[in-house]
């Protein structure tokens, strides 16, 4: 399939992410289901592969967020362990991709590595890895590392991480298992799996005991956003989950994370850049703006407007009427302490600045706390008809703001199911999603090349 | 006889069988196959076909090897495996009624992490996960982790694991029954006063909780462990609900009930219910001399005598129902079984034991129960942490 200007159209991977632990999941509507029986995840798969979707995706938090002092309480709390889930979900879907978000700060890598080798076997070659390099000592308060490290530190020690598991992922090449009953050899190479690394954070040795899998290694996923961050997706990974989905930051990002990979002597098409997105489906577009702006007043209740609010001021706001307008006092730029154990704090880096801008907003509009959150904290992504929102999507993975989206439903387990059955026909019809899958394993679906059998230089 | 005591069965699922030449027949799955998540799903529908209480999946980290410090350069045996409770949980949603019990150590793993695989596990099977505690000795293990010298004392590794048990038990009960309240009204999703820190400290630990994974349905999984002597009879009666022992005689079975009875004293748990039971490498055929013949042969392939820590059974199903009677009678709640051989002494359990325990009125007709904990006659444990609300 060809655009008219001949250059052929770019194929666009769709996945499914798992409704999580945010304000962006409404659980308080009657059509939500459970967030950890079992039976929400099958039909959520199930749902994302009949559409074709390249995988399902799960993120993870490894302690219960808390405000003020206290459990978070107006989220989703509480989430399954994400290989127990991802290996469940192995036997009830055959072609979905199964991704999990795994820190490396808070385990260690020999037994990561065996779980996502483990996975790689029974999903017969559909796992992914998304890296991700958390590392507050709120967190390590679970651990018995105590494990925590400097901010700063925690590149490195995910790189070295990624570095020892992508060593034992190799230790194995696949020709080991000779299975001869005859003549009693089982094994063609007297010591498989053997590997040693010294570095920085790790001074292991031993012989790694899962034999090499279907994919040679799982997708490996990244989703840091900071300087650091890129340059290891650039350097490391397959695919980015990122947050930049609209056009301008999208193609800036894009462009940005694609061309670092040049030094690292990769094909920019070996990394496929895949931003979080939420959608909103009506039959017109008038529709859809309407049930829109319903579902921010659902996920921005004035108590949680409060929180939000509380999460820029850096201090208790509970007094303040969300109907109302913005305190007066100014944020506190301390140590910051009123939200632990959520990654988005960091997003207001300069508070007296964000602050200025919200309290402009707020008188230039009129809006009470409530609804300047419900503003400023991001509107759906694609809201539109199934048509405008095929053509959105298309738009923006033909302009390079994007290779495809993690699409995000606010409904837990049945929100993808519109949008399975009205926009991917649509893509279809432009020729711009498959209409079967093709291949059987995940670096298929993402058009990634295959991994040699033997990689060589990870092993050396 | 007389004795009609209803006993337990499980199996205890390793590779192509527990003989190192199990691989090798004729009827084994093929080496690569032992990779494959078939295998391991058709075991266990062989076993819940059977009616079994549990399955077990044998575990660890290092590389199998015969020698102590890691490398024992035999290419003639199963080498490589995949992560136990994964195993499990790929084979939850297509099984109905059988107990999962994959093996997970406690020496080189995190409690907060464990609790949260067993409890979603339990999710996964809709009750039916359990979880054998094993600790790490071997030396060729700590260089994986790199943590800790080779092989510590080994009651310091059966200390870590009792604490590691109960840093995982809490974890279970750090979120009550009832905590997932759903407000639309006051709008909160949780009862925050229903989820509790733990804050357990040990020499090992340190876990502050509460657990990301709401309390898993049977409210504590069964945890399952091995024991031969002191140390791990006193680490079996401070933190399981069943012990697999392996007593040689039926004799032997007293003075180790009295062992662990007395470690359950010293525990403080003496309240509380501890199935114990026996363990048996089995070998069956129809006609006994078969038996005998085949374990034999297999012998003569692998180059040595197979031993094992358990006793080590050949005969017929028959003589096996007979001989389970009489050490269930001797004081056993049940018996783990290592089929020498897959499928062969797998499909003998189903098909030639257990027809032969029910015609002796030794073993259930159908499952009674939908949880592993109802089919091993333990009732649902209330909260540990609920009552405290409630004063
Ligand atoms: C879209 C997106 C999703 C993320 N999901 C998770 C997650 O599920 N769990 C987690 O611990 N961190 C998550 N993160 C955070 C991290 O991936 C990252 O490790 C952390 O933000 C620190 O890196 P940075 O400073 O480069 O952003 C996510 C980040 C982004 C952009």
């Amino acid at each position: 399939m060809t655009s008219s200007g001949g250059t052929p159209l770019k194929q666009i991977h769709l996945a499914a992410h798992f409704p999580g632990v945010n304000n962006t999941t409404v659980w308080s509507d009657p059509r939500s289901g459970s967030h950890i029986e079992f039976e929400s995840f099958r039909a959520f798969a199930q749902t994302a592969e009949a559409a074709l979707f390249d995988f399902l995706f799960l993120a993870e938090g490894l302690r219960l967020r808390e405000q003020n002092g206290l459990i978070y309480d107006l989220d989703v709390v509480g989430r399954p362990d994400t290989f127990t889930v991802l290996a469940a979900l192995a036997a009830v879907t055959s072609r979905l991709g199964l991704a999990g978000t795994v820190n490396s700060t808070f385990n260690e890598p020999y037994e990561v590595a065996r779980q996502f080798a483990t996975l790689d076997h029974l999903s017969d070659g559909r796992a992914a890895w998304n890296v991700v390099t958390s590392w507050d000592a709120f967190t390590g308060e679970n651990f018995r590392r105590g494990g925590y490290l400097p901010q700063e530190e925690r590149y490195a020690r995910a790189r070295a991480f990624l570095h020892v598991a992508r060593t034992l992922f190799d230790s194995w090449d696949g020709t080991e298992i000779a299975g001869d009953r005859q003549s009693g050899e089982f094994l063609a190479e007297p010591r498989p799996g053997r590997f040693r690394v010294r570095d920085a954070f790790f001074d292991i040795e031993g012989s790694f005991n899962v034999p090499r899998s279907p994919q040679g290694r799982p997708v490996i996923f990244q989703a840091g956003d900071s300087e650091e961050g890129r340059e290891f997706a650039a350097a490391e990974a397959d695919a980015i989950f990122s947050r930049h989905g609209t056009a301008d930051a999208g193609r800036a990002f894009y462009a940005d994370v694609k061309g670092r990979m040049v030094k690292y002597g990769r094909d920019p098409d070996q990394l496929k850049v895949l931003p979080a997105a939420t959608f909103v489906l009506g039959d017109t577009d008038a529709e859809a703006r309407e049930l829109a702006d319903v579902v921010r007043h659902q996920q921005v209740s004035g108590q949680t407007a409060i929180r939000m609010l509380e999460q820029l001021w850096n201090r208790d706001l509970s007094e303040y009427d969300p109907d109302g307008p913005l305190p007066r006092i100014d944020p506190d730029l301390g140590e910051h302490t009123v939200a632990r154990g959520r990654a988005s704090v960091r997003m207001h880096r300069d508070p007296m600045a964000t602050a200025r801008e919200w309290r402009e907003l707020a008188e230039a509009k009129g809006y009470s706390i409530r609804e300047l959150m419900i503003q400023v904290t991001g509107r759906q992504t694609f809201i539109g008809s199934p048509l405008t929102v095929a053509e959105a999507i298309d738009d923006l993975v033909q302009s390079d703001a994007a290779d495809g989206f993690i699409l995000v439903p606010h409904i837990t387990p049945g929100g993808l199911g519109e949008f399975a059955e009205k926009v991917v026909p649509l893509l279809q019809e432009k020729g711009v999603f498959r209409t079967e899958y093709t291949g059987t394993t995940l670096r298929e679906h993402l058009g990634l090349r295959p991994l040699p059998a033997f990689d060589e230089g990870a092993a050396a | 006889m007389t004795f009609s005591q209803q006993i337990h069965l499980a199996v205890a699922l390793e590779g192509a069988g527990w003989h190192p030449a199990a691989w090798r027949e004729p009827d084994a799955v093929p080496a690569v196959g032992l990779l494959s998540a078939d295998y391991w799903l058709d075991q266990v529908r062989t076993a819940q076909s059977g009616l079994l209480d549990f399955v077990t999946l044998e575990d660890g980290f290092p590389l199998q090897s015969d020698a102590a410090s890691g490398h024992d350069g035999r290419t003639d045996r199963v080498r490589g495996r995949l992560d136990a409770a994964m195993v499990a949980a790929r084979v939850a949603p297509l099984t109905a009624r059988i107990g999962l019990v994959p093996t997970v150590t406690t020496t080189h793993t995190e409690p907060f992490h464990v609790s949260k695989t067993i409890a979603t596990l339990d999710y996964a099977s809709t009750g039916r996960a359990g979880w054998r505690a094993q600790i790490g000795a071997q030396a060729a293990e700590f260089p994986l982790f790199g943590r800790r010298a080779p092989a510590p004392d080994p009651a310091d590794l059966f200390e870590e694991a009792g604490d590691h048990v109960e840093a995982v038990r809490r974890l279970w009960d750090s979120w009550e029954d009832e905590a997932e309240i759903r407000d639309v009204a006051t709008g909160r999703f949780v009862d925050r006063e229903k989820l509790h820190y733990i804050d357990f400290e040990s020499r090992h630990f340190n876990v502050r909780g509460p657990s990301i994974t709401p309390r898993p349905p049977q409210g504590q999984p069964p945890v399952v462990a091995l024991a031969h002597a002191a140390l791990s009879y006193a680490f079996a009666a401070r933190s399981a609900d069943v012990v697999l022992v392996t007593p040689h005689t039926p004799e032997a079975v007293a003075p180790i009930l009295d062992d662990l009875h007395s470690a359950q004293d010293t525990a403080g748990r003496s309240a509380q219910p501890l199935l114990v039971f026996g363990e048996f490498v089995v070998f069956l055929d129809a006609d006994p001399a078969a038996a005998i013949t085949r374990k034999e042969r297999l012998d003569e392939a692998d180059g040595t005598a197979y031993r094992s820590d358990a006793p080590i059974f050949a005969g017929s199903p028959d003589a096996l129902a007979d001989q389970l009677a009489q050490w269930a009678h001797a004081g056993l709640d049940g018996f783990r079984l290592r089929p020498g051989t897959v499928p062969r002494d797998l499909d003998a359990i189903v098909h030639g034991l257990v027809p032969a325990l029910q015609r002796r009125g030794l073993f259930r007709h159908a499952y009674e129960a939908e949880t592993l904990r109802g089919n091993l006659g333990l009732s649902r444990p209330a909260n540990r942490y609920a009552p405290a609300r409630a004063a």
